[in-house]
């Protein structure tokens, strides 16, 4: 029997417009009580989270995990361990591994394995199409019952509208959120950054802003048709950030994610051929990055994602151009948005919303919430821990990062799976 | 020869590093071996016992050929790796033949890779100077060198100049690489070239005016530089076709008209005569593509006269 008790940390559950000093009375994997000055009756394992902000287990939502096929990259049991490191208690992972999550059994499968995994919750999406070739629609029902949360190509765009309308009718109807990699394949075809000055002086194949524009228009316009909603993933340019924006005040279902790297770093990052830069939406300019702080700030984008995508050596220690595209997230996801709690207002109740509450309402799991009744899914968060970020150091198999070395204040420190400790900062004591 | 001692860098990648003091301290060193190469006897002992590595992982007879030239009458000793015939064909990565190279020791690596960045990959990872002879779109300073010695020895200084380049901007590593050249040696650049063929942001990085069409280019040009159109590569995606290319952006002597009578006329080569310029322009005796040609050995020379960890340095050249 699992009985717990954190004590006098700052709860912040924007569910329930709480952000105040309480104490979180965890009792059989469940959130018995969060109210300030709990005694229960009995003598239940304490917590001290003096100056800690104790908050609902936060969600990825975009994460590649590479198994099957890529093992050597990740796994499950590495992805799972650096997600709790990081602070996340559940994570998306999508269906671009090999063979690609099309069918039923790969997903249940999977779900199965994670069962017994000592991390975050496991959830999956499930190919939108077969093979996620963009042509035919995968079984959704047999998908949903065998435990997809979402449908996805990403990795890639459905192009043909056609398919991407029955995709989007169908997904309604399976009750399963559609998740799109918005990029216009053939205007992005051969691209290695995005097309500006940084592609012209390093003489590399840029992929223009528009790629993304087009896709999202694309996208938006088929919400419009079918009235069924979209959520855009990784979202990386200021002209995508206006169309969501227009697209929800027109009231239309469409909902956004951007990741953490799209609001610190742009194409300069690249430097002098860094492939650790090199990601797929390409880091864009300034302005971008701007659009995108303010997208977060006025709710057009919900959802903060970390696009967790780990390459070896193999991929990377390559010529700029053969490079794959991706970094590994899920360790500097958290620290990064705490950054920008200081550096724009970004309160921590909106770190909780882009972070758990919005992915959880968005997928459908629970959590998301500190309510009551519900999974014990809690993130300790000191936010005055400073740190030297080591990929080396981290969970991930991979250490594709263009922020190895830097200097972070705030982390996870504690990281509860129903009820469970399934991480602790070494440093926390007891 | 160098009135100030300046610090060079341990790698040539491209001309962004350099100084128009550097630069024009190259083109000196490249007059001075110029010379060496109307001698009688046109070897230096300068290099003696050094290896040079090239390794051409693209295919590019002349400026192999140029550099083997540079490299031998400087006395050193060459080792050409090709990317056929080498373990480059059985899939050996970039970075097993930076390991390898290394192994061997050389003094200096020149290196021609189709992928842009690869010669600062190698640099990162070799103790020896490694000379760009080109990758992919991004850079080929020793093409720019030559073009700069050129026009310096036929000019009496190179700021202020007005250099037009027409061509395929955006994929050329010869114009990119003069351009920065240029700009640091204060001359004026326009490119022209269909809006398929250039790049962004060309006025901001490299301070050109950009046109689509050559005329206001060559308007009053003092030099005109010419790129190589890919035609088997871009015929039919980037512009229709040859003809229409040759008939909108050629040299002609209609067109060479618009620039000052005493404009030079340069191209990287092999030119597609009929296409970049007609055999008219090609062969009249403002043209300097064969005086290129020779400048290239010289320019190639002080690069690795300078670059090349050598004891006579630091006393000036003594030829
Ligand atoms: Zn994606």
């Amino acid at each position: 029997m699992n009985n717990c008790l954190i004590k006098g940390g700052r709860v912040i559950d924007p569910a329930r417009n709480l952000d105040e000093v309480a104490d979180v009375w965890i009792l059989d994997g469940r959130i018995k009580a969060v109210e300030p000055n709990l005694s229960p009756p009995s003598d239940p394992f304490l917590i001290e989270a003096h100056n800690q902000w104790v908050c609902p287990g936060l969600i990825d939502i975009h994460v590649h995990l590479r198994e099957p096929g890529q093992e050597y990259k990740e796994d499950l049991e590495s992805g799972l361990t650096a997600a709790v490191a990081g602070g996340f208690t559940a994570v998306l992972a999508m269906p671009n591994t090999s063979p690609p999550l099309d069918q039923a059994p790969l997903i249940a499968g999977l779900r199965a394995k994670a069962q017994s995994l000592p991390g975050a919750r496991l959830y999956l999406a499930a190919a939108m199409t077969r093979g996620r070739l963009g042509q035919e629609l995968t079984e959704y029902q047999d998908l949903r019952l065998a435990g997809a949360k979402a449908v996805t190509d990403d990795g890639s765009w459905v192009s043909d509208s056609q398919v991407m309308r029955r995709v989007l009718d169908y997904a309604k109807v399976c009750s399963l959120p559609a998740l799109s990699h918005a990029q216009d394949p053939l205007l992005s075809k051969g691209g290695a950054i995005y097309e500006g000055r940084m592609s012209t002086r390093l003489g590399l194949p840029g992929i223009p802003a528009q790629a993304e524009e087009i896709a999202v228009f694309r996208d938006i316009a088929l919400v419009e048709l079918t009235g069924n909603p979209v959520h855009i993933c990784h979202l990386s340019t200021a002209k995508a950030v206006n169309l969501i924006r227009a697209a929800k005040a027109k009231g239309l279902p469409v909902t956004a994610e951007t990741a953490p790297h799209y609001l610190f770093l742009t194409d300069e990052a690249v430097g002098d051929y860094d492939s650790r830069a090199k990601m797929n939406p390409p880091l864009g300019t300034i302005e971008d990055q701007k659009a995108l702080r303010e997208g977060l700030l006025d709710g057009t984008i919900t959802i903060i994602a970390s696009d967790h995508a780990p390459h070896s050596s193999l991929e990377k220690e390559v010529e700029f151009i053969e490079a794959a595209f991706g970094i590994i997230g899920l360790e500097t996801s958290l620290p990064l948005i705490l950054e920008l709690t200081r550096e724009i207002n970004l309160t921590p109740s909106l770190l909780v919303e882009l972070m758990s509450r919005n992915p959880a309402k968005l997928l459908g799991l629970p959590g998301g919430t500190l309510t009551p009744g519900g999974p014990a899914d809690i993130t300790v968060i000191d936010p005055e821990l400073e740190f030297v970020y080591e990929a080396a150091k981290g969970y991930s198999k991979s250490r594709n990062t263009p922020f190895e070395g830097r200097k972070f204040k705030g982390r996870a420190v504690l990281t509860l799976v129903e009820g469970e400790i399934r991480y602790r900062y070494p440093t926390l004591a007891s | 020869m160098y009135s100030e001692n300046l610090a060079w860098p341990k790698d040539l990648i491209d001309l962004d590093g350099l100084s128009a003091a550097h630069l024009n301290a190259i083109l000196d060193a490249a007059d001075a071996f110029r010379e060496v190469s109307e001698r009688e006897i046109k070897k230096v002992p300068t290099l003696r016992g050094k290896l040079v590595v090239l390794f051409f992982h693209e295919n590019s007879t002349r400026t192999r050929l140029s550099f083997e030239i540079a490299a031998k009458r400087l006395s050193a000793d060459t080792l050409a790796i090709a990317s056929s015939g080498s373990s480059m064909a059985k899939g050996e990565t970039l970075l097993d033949t930076a390991k390898n190279i290394e192994a061997m020791a050389p003094d200096a690596l020149v290196i021609r890779h189709a992928a842009a960045g690869a010669p600062s990959f190698l640099a990162k990872r070799l103790r020896c100077p490694v000379l760009n002879a080109g990758d992919g779109a991004h850079a080929h300073p020793t093409q720019a060198l030559l073009d700069l010695l050129t026009i310096r020895r036929h000019k009496a200084q190179i700021a202020g100049l007005k250099v037009a380049i027409i061509g395929d901007i955006a994929h050329s590593r010869v114009a990119r690489s003069n351009m920065i050249g240029l700009k640091t040696l204060g001359a004026k650049i326009a490119v022209a070239g269909p809006p398929s063929m250039m790049a962004r942001g060309l006025a901001e990085e490299y301070g050109a005016a950009v046109f689509h069409r050559p005329e206001p280019a060559l308007e009053g040009a003092d030099v005109v530089i010419m790129l190589r159109i890919q035609l088997e590569r871009q015929s039919g995606q980037l512009f229709p076709g040859a003809r229409e290319y040759a008939r909108v952006y050629g040299l002609n002597k209609t067109r060479l008209a618009l620039a000052k009578p005493e404009a030079l006329i340069l191209h990287p080569g092999p030119v597609n005569q009929g296409v970049e310029m007609t055999p008219e322009v090609y062969q009249c005796p403002q043209s300097l593509i064969l005086e290129q040609v020779t400048n290239g050995v010289a320019a190639r020379m002080a690069l690795l006269y300078l670059l090349v960890d050598n004891p006579e340095k630091p006393k000036g050249l003594s030829l």
